[in-house]
């Protein structure tokens, strides 16, 4: 069992300011599906830019909820410029601090708050993080990671992970991220990594591939919901399906498609796989 | 506050006759087996009286029994006798469901340059003997499945496993240490080699293993030590928990009845009361034939941790398979490997019961967990007909 302090257990058992605002003026929206946790913020901002009201739902564990929680009492009376100073650590630390494994819910917080204050200055939602992903499972690149070492004096893979979740996955990122770390504190090594070239796949074997995916997991994901679907051709590199069941007509049968089907067979296959509906 | 207690799959209460059997050990007889003076002998006697209630609860020689630590300690003894053995064959067959017991051995050795097939399961969490047929090779070294999964409840087709497996020479492991105790298993009848099972799961205390090797079969020893269980594992025997792990089979064996009527039908009033008063939930393997004891349910949109703890306010032990339970970044892998989606797997619970449950407790979890659920419902950004998913990574 975690070891919560006594304000994470309070704010999670009696949180403050959960709900929504009608009409508010600035809404920021963060989360993962796969490491289950998400945060809708709610602000609203007098003529100063003072924030009047904060409301939060969240999606999520004890930490997450505590520290959307703690944030909205904190960001309440502050103007925008001090409420974009607010850093994860200053959500861990009104809680008395957190769990090493649970420090991405503050972090979070953090990215909503981010992501409200652009809103409210009618910029688009954060632009992709530059850099090279390092974390396939989360989306994570070499700067994100660099940054996160930087700010918060990180040095070890762990702690990278319980700050950004890259490398909370599959692991097949470790090592990169451990010459990050030494490069961020060592400097960089003077010898440049060897260019690997992606395999390429022949048809056949695109073929093989693709179909045992579908069988083996998107197949029996899919009937979970009423839903199914059925491979109609393969040209190239798109994937061509047709949706059976409960899919067909679903308004998310889009979203089923891009981001779980289309997703799962770049994982799986390759990730110059897009696909499209017969 | 009464504790409710239905986390069973995870450790047991030890049984009063358990502890009975057991505190005359701690205070006087505390001999070493191994030792020539009558106080060595008396542990010695309790030693192998253990070992013949053990064998008899398997139907099986007492010198088939090697006493371990626990099951993991099992399972990594057979792997490594498996592989050890045999040393030509590079190929390993196990499932994608298994307890990191396995799971992580297997990894182990893909890293010393192992194949390693991992055999699927369905959206019910269901094996595919066909699947078997097609994966094993001439260079198999040991196929390795589960009895009965210790999150889901589903119990996998071992009979047919073992047959096909044997079909081909090919040893066969299983991990029965959910399936002890719950479903009958006579090893006269079913032709494993290796079989491990773990003292704590049914009501013996925690620190105490069985590897049951079947005679004729390749071992090598994983504890290198002294002579004790004729040199198979160093290591002076855990004289309490062996005595008490020999008392656990027999109450075992007594109760298997009661796991199967009694425990059973408080497991399915649990889950049908829950479906009924709880929208958009759904049970893990109901298609399956599953241990009596388990229910696996899973709950749309909020996630687990919030609801054990929350449970916990009123006593009530479970268990859950979302990520934040573990410090890991995603959920059960048992459940992604069924195919639940993450939106079901991260709020899911396991309820485990034992014959000590009574009415009462699931009365209880029937009470205070829809309230629960609702609550949390209410400040989750994700709601029936609204969805709203479109803004959040679905890695």
């Amino acid at each position: 069992m975690w070891e919560y302090t006594d304000k994470v257990r309070e704010h999670f058992l009696n949180p403050k300011n959960s709900g929504t605002i009608e009409n508010a003026d600035a809404v920021g929206e963060v989360g993962s599906l796969s490491c289950g946790d998400a945060l809708r913020l709610f602000l609203k901002i007098d003529d100063e830019g003072r924030i009047e009201d904060a409301k939060f739902q969240t999606f999520g564990c004890a930490s997450a909820i505590a520290s959307s929680s703690v944030l909205t009492e904190m960001v309440k009376g502050m103007t925008i410029e001090e409420a974009e100073k607010v850093t994860n650590k200053d959500i861990a630390d009104a809680l008395g601090g957190l769990p090493k494994e649970k420090m991405h819910c503050s972090v979070m917080g953090q990215e909503a708050l981010d992501d409200a204050i652009r809103c409210y200055r009618g910029l688009d939602v954060a632009p992709a993080p530059e850099g090279e992903i390092v974390c396939k499972c989360f989306g994570v690149t070499d700067l994100q990671i660099k940054k996160a070492v930087l700010e918060n004096k990180l040095t070890t893979l762990e702690e990278v992970t319980n700050f950004t979740k890259a490398g909370g996955g599959c692991e097949d990122c470790h090592g990169r991220i451990k010459e990050i770390i030494d490069e961020v504190r060592f400097g960089a090594p003077d010898v440049k990594p060897l260019e690997v070239k992606p395999v390429k796949l022949t048809n056949i074997k695109r073929f093989q591939l693709v179909s045992q995916t579908i069988e083996e997991e998107i197949r029996p994901a899919l009937h979970k919901d009423g839903g199914d679907i059925e491979l109609v051709d393969i040209e190239g590199t798109v994937v061509i399906v047709s949706l059976r069941g409960s899919c067909v007509g679903c308004p998310s049968s889009n979203l089923t498609l891009k981001d779980f089907v289309e997703r799962r067979l770049k994982e799986t296959v390759e990730e110059a796989i897009t696909v499209r509906e017969a | 506050m009464r504790s409710v207690y239905l986390d069973n799959n995870a450790t047991t209460m030890v049984a009063p006759e358990v502890r009975e059997a057991i505190l005359p050990l701690l205070e006087s007889e505390y001999g070493n087996p191994s030792s020539m003076h009558g106080l060595g002998g008396s542990s010695g006697k309790l030693l192998s009286e253990a070992r013949e209630r053990v064998a008899a609860g398997l139907g099986c020689s007492p010198s088939e029994i090697i006493f371990t630590s626990c099951g993991t300690e099992s399972d990594n003894t057979a792997i490594h006798s498996a592989t050890e053995s045999q040393p030509e064959k590079k190929h390993i067959i196990t499932t994608r469901v298994e307890h990191p017991a396995v799971l992580n051995v297997a990894k182990h050795f893909e890293r010393k340059g192992y194949d390693i097939t991992l055999l699927s399961v369905d959206s019910e969490g269901r094996m595919d003997l066909d699947q078997l047929r097609k994966a094993i090779r001439p260079d198999t070294a040991l196929v390795s499945v589960m009895y009965a999964n210790n999150e889901s409840g589903v119990i996998s087709p071992i009979e047919e496993m073992v047959q096909i497996t044997k079909e081909r020479g090919v040893l066969f492991h299983t991990d029965a240490v959910q399936a002890i105790g719950k479903i009958p298993i006579d090893l006269k009848t079913l032709p494993v080699d290796y079989l491990a099972l773990s003292g704590h799961k049914i009501h013996a205390p925690k620190g105490v293993g069985v590897l049951f090797l079947r005679r004729n079969t390749p071992f090598r020893p994983f504890m290198l030590g002294g002579h004790q269980e004729l040199g198979r594992r160093g290591g002076t025997e855990n004289i309490p928990g062996i005595v008490g792990l020999g008392m656990a089979m027999d109450l075992a064996g007594k109760h298997i009845g009661e796991e199967n009527t009694r425990v059973r039908a408080m497991r399915d009033r649990l889950e049908k009361g829950l479906m009924a008063t709880i929208p958009d939930a759904m049970v893990n393997g109901v298609g399956a034939e599953r241990l009596p004891n388990t229910l696996s349910i899973a709950f749309k949109y909020i996630e687990g941790e919030a609801m054990l703890l929350l449970l916990d306010q009123f006593g009530i032990c479970a268990s859950s398979g979302s990520a934040c339970t573990s410090g890991s970044l995603e959920p059960s892998h048992v459940l992604r490997a069924m195919g639940v989606p993450f939106t079901y797997a991260h709020g899911s619970l396991r309820f485990s019961l034992s014959v000590y449950n009574t009415d009462e407790d699931i009365d209880l979890v029937l009470k205070e967990l829809p309230p629960i659920i609702s609550r949390l419902r209410e400040f989750s950004p994700f709601r029936r007909g609204d969805e709203g998913l479109d803004w959040v990574e679905d890695h």
